[in-house]
C-alpha cells in the first residue's frame, strides 16, 4: 500500500538535533531542506550533514525528501549528485518546470545505475512556485515517471504574481484548484503550501480545511507543532467512515441481489458515491482507524 | 559493605559517621520516636524584636562547630542566607554545618565560606550552581548530605540532624513571631519546607522585611517556635524567588513526550474520579498537565489534589474544578501564591505531611500519579537526578524519592538523549531514587515498564505505544550516540546521598577534572 502524505515536514537541513529528531515527530513525510532554510555560506556543509543523517538515522518510519536547491544554481546538480547516492525515498525540485524535472530524472537515471539501485526508485515531488510552473503543471508531471506528487509553494508563487499573500488565501484559489484537479487527472498527490503562522492553530485548521476542500490531498508543515491539526483534518471523521462502510455493504448487498444500483437510506448510491466510499474507507485503512481485509469492521 | 543495589560503599565516612546502607524503599519502618525539643520559655513582657542582625547574632552565641538552617523558599533570590554567613564570617567563627534545604547558584558567596573554613559541612536536599561545583571538587572539609524533602523533615524531628540555630527568612513577621509568605514585597507562598526547622531548632529566629503588628495573618509558623524576630532591609529579589510565567514547553519532543506519558497514566486506569496528580514546574512537566488536563475534561473526572511545589497551571486546574484541592509545599509563580492567600480548597502541607516517611503516613502515599525527571537512568530503572553526566553535582533528590516511593504510578519522562549523550545506562553514576520505586520511563522513542510492574505492562500492550524493554531502550540511543567512557573518579567522598528513611543509598565521589 503507498504511503500516505497528510504531512510533509519542512526541517532545516543544517540543524543535527532537528535532522536527529526529524522521524519522531509524526509527519508522513520529512522535507530535509537544502534551499530555502540554508544560507549560501552554508551549503555544502549543510548538503554534508543531510547526506550523513540520511545514512546513520534511521528514517524508516516516514518518507524522507530532500529539497535539493534550483538547478539553475550551481549548488542544485551538486545536492542532487550527493544526495540521490545515499537513495533518498524521493527529492523535491524547486521552481519547479519541465526541464528541471527532465533534467533531475536522467541525473537520477545515471545515478541509479552507478550505484546499483533499481531504476527509477528515487521518486520526483515537483515544487510548483511560478507561474510558468502553474500554468505548465500537467507537463511537469508527465515530464517524468518517478514524479509522485507536486507541492504548492504559496509565497513564491504569489510573489512572481506580483500580489499579496494573505493569511485567508484567496489569491491561491485558481493555484490550488488547478493543482488539485491536474494532480488528481494524473493520480499523484497534491500537497499544500504551510500555512505560516505557527501559533495560531485555528488559522491553521481552517486553511487545511480550505485545501482538502478543494482537493489537495496533504499539506506541508513548517513546524512539528502544526502536524496534530493537519492530520485531524485529513483523518475521515468516526461519521465518515461508518457512512463509507455502510455505502460498501450496501452495494455488496445489491450485487449479490444482481441489482446495479442500490439506495441507502432513501438516496440512490451510484458509481461516484461508491467510489468516494471507498476511497474514505482505504485511507481509513490506511490510518489504522479500521482494519483492512479479513478484519473486523 | 554493599547496597540492596550492589553499590560499594564503606561502612563508615569521615565526617559522616557510620552507614546504615539502604536496604529497600520500606526496609525501615515500624515505631519510631520523635526528639524532645530543648527550648527557652518567655514570660509577659518579653521582647522578641531585636534592633539588628547583629544584636540577634549576640543573643544566639553562635559557636565553632553549630549546626544553622535555612529554608529555600526564597530560591534563587535568597538574600538571607548570604547576609547571615557574611556577618559569622566577619565574627571568626568556624566548623559551620549549614543545613539549608536547597541552595542555588545565588548561594555563590557560600564558596569562600567553605574554603575559608567556616563552613566544613552542609545538609541540604538539592545544590545547583558554584557550591555544587565546589563540593564535586572536594572543598568541603565534610562530604555533603544530600537528603530528600521528606528525609529532611525526618531527620530534624528524629533528632538526627540537630539544628541549633534555625534562620528563618519570613516575608511577613508580628512582633511576636507569627509569621507567613503571602505578603510583603518577598512573598513566595507556602513556607512548608521551614516548619520542622522552625519546631525542632533549639533557637529560631525570624528574619522579614515585612514586619507587621502583632497578630499577623494569615499565621503559617506560629509565634511559640519563635525566639527573635529581625527586620532587615530586604530578604529577598522577588524576581528570583518567582518567575513570573509558568509556561508549557514549545519543544517538540518534549511535547511528544509528555502526549506519550498521558496515554500510559490515561492506559494505566488511573484517570478516575478521585485521582491524584502530582508534576514538577518544568516545561516538559506542565506539558503533561496540559494533555492530562484534556483527558480529564473529556472523560468528566474530578481529581482529589494535586500536590508538591504548585504552579499557576495546577491553580487554574483546580479553578476549572478538575481537583477538588491542592496541597502546596512551595510555589512556585505569582498565580500559585495568590491563589494560595486566597482560595481555602488550596492547602498547606509541610515538608513533614509531604513526604516524611516516619509518621503515621504523608501526602505522598495518597498520590496515584507522578511525573519526574531524570539525569541518568540505568537498566535497573535506577535514577539519578543528583549528579550531571560527568559526575558533576547540579541537583539533588527534592521530592523525587519521596514522590517515586509513595505514587501508585511512577513515571520518568525524559529525551531519550540529551547533549549528544544517552540518558539510560548500565549504571547511574549516583543513584538518587531506587528502580523499585519507578514504574515506567517514557522517551520520544519508546516506553519501558520496570519488569516489577506486569500489570501495568499487559495495560499498555493494549494500546499503540511503543513498548521496548529498557535495555532495547538503551541500544536505541547508543545506536546514535555511541556508548560514552565512564566518568574517572577519584576515592574520595564528596558527598553522601541518603534515601528518606535516612539509610545511604549512594555517595558521590571527587571527579578528576570539573570543566
Amino acid at each position: 500500500m503507498e504511503k500516505l502524505r497528510r504531512t510533509m515536514l519542512f526541517m532545516p537541513g543544517n540543524n543535527p538535533g532537528m535532522l536527529q529528531d526529524a522521524a519522531i515527530l509524526g509527519a508522513d513525510s520529512i522535507i530535509l531542506d537544502l534551499e530555502d532554510a540554508v544560507s549560501l555560506t552554508e551549503k555544502d556543509s549543510a548538503r554534508i550533514l543531510v547526506r550523513e543523517a540520511i545514512r546513520t538515522i534511521d528514517y524508516s518510519q516516514v518518507e524522507v525528501v530532500v529539497r535539493v536547491n534550483p538547478l539553475d544554481t550551481e549548488f542544485g546538480p551538486q545536492d542532487v549528485d550527493v544526495i540521490a547516492r545515499v537513495k533518498p525515498d524521493t527529492l523535491l525540485i524547486p521552481k519547479a518546470n519541465e526541464e528541471e524535472i527532465k533534467l533531475v530524472d536522467k541525473l537520477l537515471d545515471k545515478i541509479e545505475k552507478e550505484e546499483g539501485y533499481p531504476p527509477g526508485s528515487i521518486k520526483i515531488i515537483a515544487l510548483i512556485e511560478t507561474a510558468l510552473g502553474l500554468e505548465n503543471v500537467y507537463n511537469v508531471i508527465e515530464a517524468s515517471r518517478r514524479t509522485v506528487g507536486v507541492l504548492l509553494g504559496g509565497e513564491d508563487l504569489t510573489a512572481d504574481l506580483g500580489i499579496e499573500r494573505t493569511k485567508e488565501g484567496e489569491e491561491i484559489f485558481y493555484a490550488r484548484n488547478k493543482v488539485a484537479t491536474v494532480c488528481r487527472a494524473l493520480k499523484v498527490d497534491a500537497i499544500d503550501t504551510p500555512f505560516t503562522d505557527t501559533n495560531d492553530y485555528e488559522g491553521l485548521e481552517k486553511d487545511t480545511a480550505k485545501a482538502k476542500g478543494l482537493g489537495l490531498t496533504g499539506k506541508s508543515a513548517i513546524n512539528p507543532r502544526q502536524i496534530e491539526t493537519i492530520h485531524s483534518v485529513f483523518a475521515p471523521t468516526e461519521d465518515e467512515l461508518k457512512r463509507a462502510l455502510r455505502i460498501l455493504d450496501a452495494m455488496e448487498e445489491a450485487e449479490k441481489e444482481g441489482k446495479g444500483c442500490c439506495s441507502l437510506d432513501g438516496k440512490m448510491i451510484d458509481a461516484p458515491v461508491i467510489n468516494r466510499a471507498a476511497c474514505t474507507v482505504d485511507q481509513g485503512i490506511r490510518l489504522g482507524l479500521i482494519s483492512g481485509e479479513g478484519g473486523a469492521r | 559493605m554493599k547496597t540492596i543495589l550492589g553499590r560499594e560503599i564503606p561502612d563508615y565516612i569521615k565526617g559522616y559517621g557510620h552507614v546504615r546502607p539502604f536496604q529497600g524503599a520500606f526496609s525501615d519502618v515500624g515505631v519510631k520516636t520523635r526528639t524532645a525539643v530543648r527550648l527557652t520559655s518567655v514570660i509577659p513582657n518579653d521582647q522578641k524584636v531585636l534592633p539588628s542582625l547583629e544584636d540577634a547574632l549576640d543573643k544566639l552565641n553562635i559557636n565553632d562547630g553549630m549546626t544553622i538552617s535555612f529554608h529555600h523558599h526564597l530560591r534563587n533570590g535568597d538574600y538571607v542566607l548570604n547576609k547571615v554567613m557574611e556577618r559569622l564570617a566577619a565574627r571568626g567563627v568556624k566548623d559551620l554545618t549549614v543545613a539549608a534545604s536547597s541552595i542555588f547558584p545565588i548561594h555563590a558567596p557560600l564558596v569562600e565560606h567553605i574554603e575559608s573554613g567556616v563552613v566544613t559541612g552542609l545538609v541540604t536536599n538539592y545544590i545547583s550552581g558554584p557550591v555544587a561545583e565546589a563540593v564535586s571538587k572536594g572543598k568541603l572539609k565534610k562530604p555533603a548530605i544530600m537528603q530528600t524533602h521528606g528525609g529532611r523533615a525526618r531527620a530534624i524531628e528524629s533528632g538526627e540532624l540537630h539544628i541549633d540555630v534555625a534562620f528563618l527568612a519570613a516575608p511577613t513577621a508580628d512582633t511576636y513571631g507569627n509569621v507567613n509568605g503571602v505578603y510583603g514585597d518577598a512573598a513566595c507562598g507556602s513556607l512548608g519546607y521551614a516548619v520542622a526547622d522552625a519546631e525542632y531548632a533549639d533557637k529560631t529566629i525570624a528574619i522579614t522585611d515585612h514586619l507587621v503588628p502583632y497578630p499577623a495573618y494569615p499565621i503559617e509558623i506560629n509565634q511559640v517556635f519563635i525566639d527573635y524576630i529581625v527586620k532587615i532591609d530586604s530578604i529577598g529579589d522577588p524576581k528570583g524567588i518567582v518567575s513570573g510565567t509558568t509556561r508549557i514547553t514549545k519543544d517538540p519532543v518534549a511535547l511528544i513526550i509528555a502526549k506519550r506519558a498521558t496515554e500510559v497514566i490515561k492506559a494505566s486506569g488511573l484517570v478516575r474520579e478521585g485521582m491524584s496528580f502530582q508534576t514538577g514546574a518544568g516545561g516538559t512537566s506542565l506539558a503533561v498537565a496540559a494533555e492530562l488536563k484534556k483527558i480529564m475534561q473529556h472523560e468528566g473526572v474530578v481529581g482529589s489534589f494535586a500536590s508538591g511545589g504548585i504552579t499557576g497551571y495546577l491553580v487554574e486546574m483546580l479553578e476549572e474544578g478538575l481537583f477538588r484541592s491542592l496541597f502546596d509545599v512551595q510555589c512556585f509563580d505569582l498565580k500559585a501564591i495568590e491563589s494560595y492567600r486566597d482560595n481555602p480548597t488550596h492547602q498547606f502541607m509541610s515538608a513533614s505531611m509531604y513526604g516524611n516517611p516516619h509518621t503515621k503516613g504523608a501526602v505522598v502515599n495518597n498520590l496515584d500519579i507522578i511525573i519526574l525527571g531524570a539525569t541518568e537512568i540505568d537498566t535497573d530503572f535506577n535514577v539519578n537526578v543528583t549528579t550531571g553526566s560527568n559526575g558533576v553535582i547540579m541537583g539533588g533528590s527534592g521530592g523525587h524519592s519521596d514522590t517515586a516511593a509513595g505514587s501508585k504510578l511512577a513515571i520518568v519522562v525524559t529525551n531519550l538523549m540529551k547533549a549528544r549523550l544517552p540518558i539510560i545506562k548500565d549504571k547511574v553514576i549516583t543513584v538518587t531514587t531506587p528502580g523499585e520505586s519507578i514504574d515506567v520511563v517514557v522517551t520520544e522513542r519508546g516506553i519501558a515498564v520496570n519488569p516489577k510492574r506486569a500489570d501495568l505492562l499487559e495495560k499498555l500492550k493494549m494500546t499503540k505505544l511503543p513498548l521496548m524493554t529498557i535495555e532495547e531502550l538503551k541500544l536505541l540511543a547508543e545506536k546514535i550516540t555511541g556508548v560514552p567512557k565512564a566518568v574517572a573518579t577519584s576515592e574520595k567522598i564528596v558527598a553522601v546521598i541518603e534515601y528518606r528513611d535516612g539509610s545511604v543509598i549512594d555517595v558521590v565521589r571527587e571527579v578528576d577534572s570539573v570543566s
